[in-house]
């Protein structure tokens, strides 16, 4: 066909001819799109359906992640934790994160996240590890079925996936939840992972913590969508937005969307609409950023208080509950200071055993070398030790006699 | 012809047959392994080395990936935590670029990050290297980023049995393998039947390819031929070389290396790959920490230009060749240079 041909066809209404059938969309985006406000329950007529067992338990996940948040915060300060990026405000979505999966499910956080690792039973010790200096990973991520917490952004989310269709192809009743910041979304492999998600229908879900800020910058600067959720559309799947302060809100969007991987539905992208009340981390000064009046109205839709107002309206709300509650939170909070109070143990030698399954011949020199620098190191401590028991003060050299042995 | 029809069938003629043989038998062996890439199920990857596995194994173990490099990276990263066997295929050199990400700050530390809780056995096919007349990125030989990556181990094979070998090897390891094919030899030919003994082959050491008195040429992948006419035609200068295939840059081969440059005293590392912070820099620091007293001149580099990879048509000014190993042969008499005075 001439240019000339389409153009005589215009004018008899169709000037392109009809694409083939593969062309077309496949599906009707309507049901992809997400509603334009975000999905409430606390406060609204339909919080009476709320199960009185999941609004206490959630409360209590609740309390106990915010004092989780207060004394990680505080470990910085005494300089405990390296760094601590608090999820102080967004606990409704770290508790539900964990509590909607089943025990051989997978949950793939990223440094924020270490509440929802907590919350899915990991010991706060070991979820704090990497935050605390001491190696990467503080547990097996097999036997908590929690990857280990992600820095780099947005790339744990095609790891999800991976896992998600490996599990499906052995034919293992497995879903992946995976977590993601606002800023995370703008990275190409949020992009990649939704993509391989949709077109291998992957029993997983992503949750996106839209908190409002990327470090210092603001939901407006990363993206020009109407929401997060709405991205799902483009890939084929729907996006949920969900108010993400309100905890049994966010425990019904996600408990759907993994039920419906679970079946498999495929992927669900929920964005929840939430705020990071602390800075971005204890090094991050957000009075650069953000006025005090903004954090005030958030704090106004507290998760926590969400959740009180409707236990005190069910008459739920019991001194003894409260009393209980907060006794657990300071049990933990007691044991999580004890045990970050002690110097963890590390072994130097430890560097070189993981680097490969089998070490290489280089990696074996470099370990011998670093065995004599640490008995060198010993000796000479020793030496000074020796001395100082003498009443001599003026100590030793760091090179010692081991230095010379070496070939 | 004592043979059968079926032996002779089956015996592969080029890399690229000894390759998708490889993948077969793996698939065959281990359930776990999956082959996963761009174009690789139905056409069966544009060099065709993935060529009938998606019809034998079906889709699921062979299987087409959307268009892009992190995220078939990301996702075999994740089938690999499951316990899959992933053998992902990069399409050419400078595609695999987008990958870098996850295969920097995931493929290669997830051992080490989880204490060795969670390995990842994942082979990572790019082919590599110049000398097929492509357009631009499409012969960049990237070594040098993948072997300054602590967790990778970095491979490549220079002839037809190693392609078989190593690619077993490889698949079998328990860590993440980056298995850098060179192009330029997929349809070099060989002899190989894969019933031979050894076929797989053992990842990190070197082999000697000629045995030689006077100097050692250290190279791999794509310049092993052109290394073995530069020592066939060094016999007319007097020279006696002995060629050194290292088949493996990590684990690297110090042994075998050191052995070598020790018996002949004087050594050149050859590669495509630009010389400036390229993998003959280290080769030759290592070489001479550990021979310094052997040698006779100091350790020297043919390697590629400085220069982005050139267009097609200029390529050969490029490419290591072999009057440019002799010149450089011809170099290693350092001591007569330096007692006449000339230098360098
Ligand atoms: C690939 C990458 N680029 C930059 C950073 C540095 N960085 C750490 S956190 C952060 C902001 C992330 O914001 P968001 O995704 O909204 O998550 P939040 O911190 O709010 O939970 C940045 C830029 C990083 N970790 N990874």
């Amino acid at each position: 066909m001439t240019v000339l041909e389409q153009r005589a066809s215009r004018r008899s209404g169709s000037y392109w001819p009809a694409p083939p059938p593969a062309w077309r969309p496949r599906v009707d985006p309507a049901p992809l799109l997400p509603d334009a406000e975000p999905y409430r329950l606390l406060g609204t007529d339909a919080a009476g359906r709320i199960d009185a067992g999941l609004l206490t338990d959630l409360y209590a996940e609740l309390v106990r992640g915010r004092r989780y948040n207060a004394q990680a915060t505080a470990l910085t300060r005494q300089g405990r934790l390296a760094v601590y990026p608090s999820s102080t405000g967004q606990e409704a979505c770290q508790v539900a994160a964990a509590r909607v999966l089943k025990e051989q499910d997978w949950l793939f956080p990223s440094y924020r996240d270490t509440l929802a690792a907590v919350a899915r039973g990991l010991d706060p010790v070991q979820a704090l590890t990497l935050l605390r200096g001491d190696w990467h990973t503080g547990y097996d991520p097999h036997e908590h079925r929690i990857a280990p917490l992600c820095t780099p952004l947005a790339t744990q989310l095609p790891h999800a996936v991976g896992l998600a269709h490996a599990a499906r192809l052995k034919g293992d009743d497995v879903v992946a939840l995976a977590l993601v910041g606002d800023g995370g979304t703008s990275e190409g492999d949020f992009h990649e992972a939704l993509n391989f998600a949709a077109v291998w229908q992957a029993p997983v879900v992503f949750l996106v913590q839209n908190n409002g800020f990327a470090i210092s910058v603001p939901l407006a600067k990363q993206s020009a969508a109407p929401s997060l959720a709405h991205k799902a559309v483009g890939y084929g799947m729907p996006g949920r937005l969900v108010d993400g302060n309100d905890a049994p809100a966010l425990h019904e969007v996600l408990g759907e969307a993994v039920e419906r991987a679970r079946r498999g539905g495929g992927p669900t992208l929920v964005e929840a609409l939430t705020y990071r009340i602390e800075a971005h981390t204890n090094a991050d000064d957000a009075t650069r950023y953000r006025t005090e009046a903004e954090v005030e109205e958030w704090r106004e839709h507290d998760p926590i208080a969400l959740v009180e107002r409707e236990l005190t309206e069910r008459g739920l709300l019991t001194d003894d509950f409260v009393q209980r509650t907060r006794d657990g939170a300071e049990e933990m909070a007691a044991a999580l200071r004890d045990h970050m109070n002690q110097d963890p143990a590390l072994d130097p030698m430890d560097l070189f055993a993981h680097v490969y399954a089998e070490q290489t011949a280089q990696l074996r020199e470099q370990e011998t070398q670093l065995r004599a620098e640490l008995e060198a190191e010993a000796a000479d401590a020793g030496k000074d030790e020796e001395k100082a028991a003498k009443g001599d003060t003026a100590g030793g050299t760091a090179r010692g006699a081991a230095g010379e042995e070496r070939p | 012809m004592t043979a059968t029809a079926a032996e002779a069938g089956r015996k592969p003629a080029s890399m690229a047959q000894a390759l998708n043989r490889a993948l077969r038998d793996a698939m065959a062996d281990d359930p776990a392994v999956h082959v996963m890439g761009e174009d690789v199920a139905e056409l069966g990857g544009v060099f065709r080395i993935t060529d009938g596995l998606a019809k034998e194994f079906g889709e699921e173990r062979c299987g087409d990936t959307p268009l892009a490099e992190a995220g078939i990276l990301g996702t075999a990263v994740g089938m690999a935590m499951y316990g899959l066997r992933p053998v992902v295929e990069m399409q050419f050199d400078a595609f695999a670029y987008p990958g870098f990400e996850q295969l920097i700050s995931h493929v290669a530390r997830m051992r080490n990050r989880t204490r060795g809780a969670m390995p990842l056995p994942l082979t990572i096919r790019v082919p590599y290297g110049g000398g097929i007349g492509g357009v631009e990125h499409h012969s960049d030989s990237s070594e040098a980023y993948y072997l300054a990556t602590p967790g990778l181990q970095v491979v490549t094979p220079a002839t037809v049995a190693d392609a078989y070998g190593l690619l077993r090897a490889a698949i079998a390891s328990d860590d993440p393998v980056v298995f850098l094919e060179p192009k330029r030899l997929y349809w070099s030919r060989a002899d190989w039947s894969p019933d031979a003994p050894e076929q797989v082959a053992e990842l990190g050491r070197a082999e000697i390819r000629r045995r030689g008195r006077s100097a050692t040429l250290i190279t791999y992948g794509p310049s092993l031929p052109v290394c073995l006419e530069a020592a066939e035609a060094a016999t007319a200068e007097g020279w006696d070389l002995e060629v050194l295939d290292l088949r493996s840059l990590v684990p690297f081969d110090d042994e075998t290396v050191c052995a070598s440059v020790r018996r002949t005293g004087r050594a050149v590392v050859v590669h495509e790959s630009s010389g400036f912070g390229g993998p003959g820099g280290e080769i030759a620091a290592r070489v001479t920490e550990r021979c310094f007293h052997h040698l006779e001149a100091p350790v020297l580099r043919v390697a590629g230009f400085d220069i982005p990879y050139p267009p097609p048509m200029l390529e050969r000014h490029h490419l290591p060749g072999v009057d440019r190993i002799l010149d450089t042969v011809g170099r290693l008499q350092w001591e007569s240079d330096w007692t006449e005075g000339s230098g360098d």
